[in-house]
């Protein structure tokens, strides 16, 4: 028995993507997923009567089109954010507009802020703007007292910041490869669902598959610590559990990576005296595209992510190892050859939820198992600011004390932007660039099953319920290869 | 000989970090560091017998106050 999972999720986008991941992995798991292709957009759309778009017919074809995205997605694109052309519903982009809100009023407030003179006004008063003087500033829209004007722009355009999304001739939204660093904000923004991340979820079935209950070889869960904010109908220790039923030989936090990362980024620091991290894979990916110049302070530590998996796959050559967490961007930070040889697949939260569910697996009936490798510093990574907080413990750990970290912590990327750009123009006075491409940090994540204000104080007081207290502790098990 | 010391969750919550601790205090101080290799695993499947160690693929059941006895009777009597 499964619950009513449109509980579990923010939107009705997220809840539509999810049951096209748990079809296709129930088919997956039966072997007849080839059979059951073409079925699937009918299995979650059945009748005639259409309920998200014209008609039954359009909604299956693009159904089927999350099909493919859920069985990994077009082959021509290593990029692993695509637009579902037909699922675009080509919203209106003409910036800023008058609408009949407009009184006519006297004062004129939006023609006297407009710095370009774009405003006039036609026999009945009402305000219209010249587009080819307008420069989108916006200002005309805030001094209205009506809000008669507004800002028509595509949510996908509107939440990628990078400006990666462009229009293309048909009208619908397209993505610079070159540009796009996989943050997923697009995914998550997009009212229709019309672009999405694409899955490998059939790998992890697939290892799971393979490993035969361990007995080929195990198959390790590293999990991001993110978790704590989200199945929050279940305990934690219920999930730890789901896994293992899944067939997971256990669960190992990524936290614990966080605090190896927290040791050696700490040194390389003081070696070299400024720093970028090298945790959030969309902003390594930001810096390599929009400030190559500044490359070389990118951190040259592996992720927590791929430090823990290392660890596991040196003591342990034969492992495997499935990353779970908040984010898209490591789903491209797998493929890269660093990376690659200690990560097999990485799955979302999304993502565990269907697989969960595919197997009819109700987290909330099972019994409570253990997750703790990690220290309070390793766990706070999931949120803004805490590896900030962690290279600071870490370098009084070490006994560090000749020299002063000032970190400069960036939540989502425009922060990141306005601290990069400082540091290229030789004005950033901070010494650490914290970049975190989601806005709050990875519990900002597009992956996440749910966001809310109370994630970060969940972060926190997961973190507070670690048995080791500070990092040395942690990691000092690890010593051991 | 090969001593593994589960570091997983559980065992982890019941001391592996001191029985860990322990064992490399010991065999430096009787000077044994080249016949013992020490390594970790996350998880040996016995959780309920935690802290899980394997000496040469022999599952034992240690804890931080049994660590010593164990270490006399089953580590360095064998490698001497």
């Amino acid at each position: 028995m499964t619950m009513d999972n449109k509980r579990v999720f923010d939107t009705k986008v997220q809840y539509l993507k999810y049951k096209v991941l748990r079809e296709v992995a129930r088919s997956a798991w039966n072997g007849t997923l080839l059979e059951d292709l073409l079925d699937i957009p009918m299995r979650i759309v059945p009748g005639k009567t259409p309920t998200m778009r014209c008609c039954v017919y359009k909604e299956r074809a693009i159904l089927a089109e999350r099909v493919k995205i859920a069985m990994g997605g077009s082959r021509d694109s290593q990029n692993v954010i695509e637009v579902i052309d037909i699922a675009c519903d080509e919203c209106p982009a003409a910036g800023y507009e008058v609408t009949d809100s407009c009184r006519g009023c006297l004062a004129h407030r939006c023609e006297d802020v407009c710095p370009r003179g774009a405003i006039s006004f036609d026999h009945d008063h009402t305000a219209h703007i010249d587009k080819s003087k307008c420069v989108e500033c916006g200002r005309c829209s805030k001094v209205c007292p009506y809000s008669a004007i507004t800002n028509r722009v595509r949510p996908c355009q509107n939440a990628c910041k990078i400006k990666a999304i462009s229009i293309n001739e048909e009208g619908a939204a397209a993505i610079d490869k070159d540009k796009c660093i996989s943050c997923g904000a697009c995914v998550y923004q997009c009212p229709f669902g019309a672009i999405t991340d694409k899955s490998y979820i059939l790998d992890v079935i697939d290892l799971i598959r393979k490993s035969r209950s361990g007995k080929d070889y195990k198959l390790y869960a590293a999990v991001a610590p993110s978790i704590s904010s989200q199945f929050t109908y279940a305990g934690l220790g219920q999930v730890v559990k789901g896994l293992k039923v899944l067939g997971f030989h256990t669960v190992v936090e990524a936290a614990l990576g966080a605090d190896l990362v927290a040791c050696t980024e700490s040194r390389e620091l003081v070696e070299k005296g400024f720093l970028t991290s090298s945790c959030c894979p969309a902003f390594v990916a930001y810096i390599k595209s929009a400030f190559p110049e500044l490359e070389e302070h990118i951190s040259h530590d592996l992720s927590p992510m791929a430090a823990i998996a290392k660890y596991i796959k040196d003591s342990e050559p034969n492992a495997k190892v499935v990353f779970i967490g908040p984010c898209t961007a490591k789903k491209t930070e797998v493929m890269k050859k660093e990376v690659r040889p200690y990560v097999d697949a990485a799955l979302t939260f999304e993502e565990l939820q269907a697989l969960f569910d595919s197997r009819d697996i109700d987290l909330t009936g099972l019994e409570d198992d253990v997750l703790d490798n990690a220290s309070y510093f390793g766990r706070i990574f999931a949120r803004s600011g805490g590896l900030s907080d962690a290279v600071s413990e870490a370098l009084k750990e070490q006994g560090i004390d000749d020299f002063e970290l000032s970190a400069c912590a960036c939540s989502g990327i425009e922060e990141c932007r306005t601290a990069l750009m400082k540091k290229k123009r030789g004005v950033l006075s901070e010494n650490f660039i914290e970049g975190m491409a989601c806005t709050g940090g990875c519990i900002g994540g597009a992956g996440c099953l749910t966001h809310g204000e109370k994630n970060k104080a969940q972060v926190d007081a997961y973190g507070r319920q670690a048995l080791e207290k500070t990092i040395s502790d942690a990691v000092s098990v690890l010593k051991l290869l | 000989m090969k001593v593994t010391v589960c570091i997983g969750s559980s065992c982890h919550l019941k001391g592996s970090r001191q029985v860990v601790e322990q064992l490399q205090d010991l065999i430096s101080s009787e000077c044994l560091g080249d016949k013992i290799k020490l390594g970790g695993t996350f998880c040996m499947g016995e959780c309920q017998k935690g802290v899980c160690v394997s000496v040469d693929d022999v599952l034992y059941s240690v804890s931080p106050e049994t660590t010593k006895d164990f270490f006399l009777s089953e580590i360095k009597s064998r490698v001497q």
